[in-house]
């Protein structure tokens, strides 16, 4: 693929190594010239200095044949603005865009960037996952029917452990896909499926309902 | 007319007190209070410090009840985010918005935001006087 990457920070630069080694046609556009000096010292003259919101730019590498444009520049409008000019001016098909305000993910899907990337909102979940007291994690968005993929952690506390999937009042809108216990092997949970207490529930539901079903796991 | 301004620079500011003067109520958001020196003294609306790509700030503006929102900032690409948030987003009526590149400009103008390039514009003029 040829990938053109917007940004030459410390994301561009690993991003632009990670897609280089992997065979990829890449180009970087960077503004900084001494940024841009040592990208093309360590990785080969893949970097061009100047702005990735310039259509001349953009034409100059050859915009019009790239299948995917990534923004990863430090500020978050910047990065909108490269992948629409992309988009609406060289047809780009794919165009992802780096976000620093979590806010801004939904705006940006909005405004019509394909993908985005938040690293706060990564990190955010990455902790969360690490802290073992923190009842739920996100594990996967799936975006177009608003679904998620959580984690419910069940403490030796709840007063749902003993009693079955049945018993408790799960919202509608939730499934239950998977419950691990400890070091035995993942099960499917039916309706007699009996809670114990460290149990991990892997669910899909709804991100409004996301809430009720981690109450009603846990007895709160 | 409820009008919101983001950018209290020179223009935004002789923005203000024009429409101000003519009795709308208006609001301008910047990022620093001491842009707000260019504001008339007897200015009647509200002066907001914030950023105006935030969706909060912009709620706090009004900019839901809003009838106009003017963006002037010095950023091309921060004038194009926030006038798309405010019209695409919030449905403000009426959106225009301050493009110094020209390709930008045309580019935006064609995608249906409301766009201004002063550059070309001043250099229009400026032939003009040549000619003159």
């Amino acid at each position: 693929m040829y990938i053109i990457v917007i940004g030459g920070g410390r994301v561009g630069y690993y991003l632009t190594k990670a897609l280089l080694s992997e065979g990829h046609e890449v180009v970087i556009v960077e503004q900084n010239a001494s940024h841009c000096k040592v990208i093309n010292d360590e990785l080969g003259g893949v970097c061009i200095r100047g702005d990735g919101c310039e259509t001349a730019i953009l034409a100059e590498i050859g915009t019009g044949r790239a299948d995917m444009l990534i923004a990863v520049t430090g500020d978050d409008e910047d990065n909108l603005v490269s992948c629409q000019v992309a988009k609406h001016k060289f047809n780009v098909a794919r165009t992802v865009a780096g976000v620093r305000n979590p806010q801004n993910e939904a705006i940006f899907r909005q405004l019509g960037i394909d993908v985005t990337v938040s690293s706060t909102n990564v990190i955010l979940e990455r902790i969360k996952e690490e802290v073992p007291t923190h009842p739920l994690t996100h594990l996967l968005t799936i975006r177009d029917q608003g679904l998620e993929l959580v984690e419910i952690k069940i403490p030796a506390e709840s007063k749902t452990v003993g009693k079955q999937i049945k018993e408790l009042s799960l919202p509608e809108g939730a499934r239950l896909a998977l419950i691990i216990h400890q070091s035995q092997r993942p099960k499917m949970p039916s309706s007699e499926t009996t809670i114990r207490a460290e149990d991990r529930v892997i669910a899909i539901t709804s991100a409004d309902l996301e809430e009720e079903l981690r109450a009603a796991l846990r007895g709160e | 007319m409820k009008v919101v301004i983001m950018g209290c620079g020179r223009v935004g500011a002789q923005l203000t007190k024009i429409l101000d003067a003519e009795g709308n109520s208006v609001t301008i958001i910047d990022l620093d209070a001491y842009s707000f020196r260019w504001l008339p003294p007897n200015f009647q609306g509200t002066a907001l410090v914030g950023n105006g790509l935030d969706r909060e700030v912009l709620k706090k503006a009004g900019i839901e009840t809003a009838d106009v929102f003017v963006v002037v900032t010095q950023g091309d690409n921060r004038n194009l985010m926030a006038a798309q948030i405010a019209k695409h987003i919030f449905h403000v009526p009426k959106v225009v918005c301050r493009i110094y590149d020209p390709l930008r400009q045309e580019l935006y103008s064609s995608l249906g935001l409301e766009t201004i390039s002063p550059t070309t514009i001043f250099a229009q003029m400026l032939r003009e006087k040549i000619e003159s």
